[in-house]
């Protein structure tokens, strides 16, 4: 579980995001949603420490991040795994090396147990025999799933998923968001997304968190925010003509 | 004020570049993929510039000798000095600052806009230490190297340019370059070498790991790399000239 409570983030005197408090579940998909330039990447970026908060604590289970000194984040975040919007892949590694590359950094395996850890993630993200592929060579949606077999490569108890499918074809969204919600319960992990893809806030969202201009705007799961009366979420949700024209 | 935050915000990258780094196995092959990819694949170009920087230089000399009391072998005596003092260890970092700094930079800006960088920081890892420190050894280890090819080879150019041009035997020009001879001057050029590679690796690492935005800032990064590195290459080399003749 992870707890955020009453974190703000400015830059160069602007409120990026404004006292927000929130609990994200194990074991459950975890959304975050709001229109572009809400402020939920920030605070994604705060909750894996890419961002120094300016005020309010964040906690792994009880453990608080926000206080952790330097060394203890480095071996902290050995339980972290996190999907970025473009994948992030290492352009001169190959899948291999890329899946790997925790596995080189942090444990004394050797190459043929390693090998081994990675063809499981591979053949998890259903990516078996891509291992001498280079970025380059991959789809985007290719890219994803190694990505994601990157980030749970050291079987990280945290799963952080910034815009996971943006970019992708709906076929291949759906591909990525059942993946990433396959894997939260099949390892009970704490898993964020940030989105603003709403095929996948009706099917994934367990409990979605809505940020409107910084603050924490409203909470709950999908059943509940096709139902809310809240303006801002319904200017949200409903933007899709589709979507307008079903609710009515 | 904009350069006192530039020059703090470097210092503050180099302690980050110096602090453990998570694994010497890493940290060894890829120091030995950098000497590789920043060294070897350079020495074609610098080999061309010595051979033909050496030819010029021999045949200005001789050019330039009009008095019949200036010995002949003054051409070998001045290439060999031109050449070891000056024009490889400065002129061919100078060039080196405009190959490797420019690859470093645009290499790291690219990983930093693709949050390439944002990954290793998340997994734990000591980005700058990972990504900046290989390249720093490597080319302090491998720029002398390059640069004393270079001298060999600007001599050898030296030679072919006043031997078929007619200027002087090969004896008189062999006999200028083993003239006066002083090995301190040699340990002079490979030490400030070593510090142009300093200077090369880590502003450029400074200019890419610092880039913000798009593909242009990444252009842009690559320009500053080459620019900053250079007008620093030329201050140093007049301080530790200065300072070590």
């Amino acid at each position: 579980m992870i707890e955020v409570r009453n974190i703000s983030k400015s830059f160069k005197g602007v409120k990026v995001i404004e006292n927000i408090s929130v609990c994200f579940e194990k074991g459950i998909t975890n959304l975050i949603i709001g229109q572009s330039g809400s402020g939920k990447t920030v605070l994604m970026k705060c909750l894996v420490g890419l961002f120094e908060v300016d005020s309010g604590q964040i906690f792994f289970d009880e453990r608080n991040f926000s206080e952790m000194s330097f060394k203890k984040r480095k071996v902290f975040r050995k339980e972290m795994g996190m999907l970025f919007q473009g994948s992030a892949l290492f352009d001169s590694m190959n899948v291999e090396r890329n899946v790997m590359f925790p596995l080189t950094m942090f444990t004394n395996q050797n190459f043929e147990e390693k090998l081994e850890r990675v063809n499981f993630c591979l053949n998890r993200v259903n990516l078996p025999n891509s291992n001498k592929l280079f970025p380059s060579e991959l789809s985007g949606g290719m890219k994803k799933r190694v990505a994601i077999a990157r980030a749970i490569a050291m079987n990280p108890k945290y799963l952080f998923c910034d815009e996971p499918n943006s970019g992708l074809d709906p076929k291949t969204a759906i591909v990525i968001d059942n993946l990433i919600t396959e894997i939260t319960e099949e390892y009970e992990m704490t898993t964020i997304i940030n989105t603003h893809d709403m095929n996948s806030v009706i099917k994934h969202g367990d409990k979605i968190a809505f940020i409107y201009e910084g603050k924490l705007w409203w909470e709950g799961n999908k059943d509940e925010i096709l139902h809310t009366e809240n303006k801002e979420i319904n200017d949200f949700v409903y933007a899709n003509e589709t979507l307008k024209h079903l609710r009515k | 004020m904009r350069m006192f935050f530039n020059i703090g915000r470097y210092f503050l990258l180099l302690v980050q570049v110096f602090s453990k780094t998570e694994k010497r196995s890493v940290l060894y092959r890829q120091i030995l993929a950098e000497i590789e990819y920043l060294g070897i694949n350079s020495l074609g170009i610098v080999a061309i510039i010595s051979v033909f920087m050496g030819a010029v230089v021999a045949i200005q000399t001789a050019y330039n000798i009009d008095s019949p009391l200036v010995p002949l072998y003054t051409v070998g005596f001045t290439t060999r000095q031109s050449i070891v003092l000056e024009f490889s260890p400065t002129i061919i970092s100078l060039i080196l600052a405009g190959i490797v700094g420019s690859r470093i930079s645009s290499e790291i800006g690219t990983m930093r806009v693709t949050e390439q960088i944002d990954a290793l920081e998340v997994m734990g890892i000591n980005a700058p230490g990972y990504l900046i420190l290989p390249k720093i050894i490597a080319c302090v280890f491998i720029n002398p190297v390059l640069i004393a090819i270079s001298m060999f080879l600007g001599l050898i150019g030296g030679l072919l340019a006043a031997v078929l041009g007619n200027v002087v035997t090969v004896e008189t020009y062999v006999y200028g370059i083993q003239s006066w001879f002083v090995p301190f001057e040699v340990i002079y050029a490979l030490f400030k070498t070593a510090v142009f590679a300093f200077i090369i690796t880590s502003v450029s690492g400074y200019h890419g790991y610092f880039t913000k935005g798009g593909a242009l800032e990444v252009g842009r990064s690559s320009t500053k790399a080459v620019v900053y590195s250079s007008i620093l290459i030329i201050l140093f080399n007049l301080i530790i000239t200065k300072l070590l003749l």
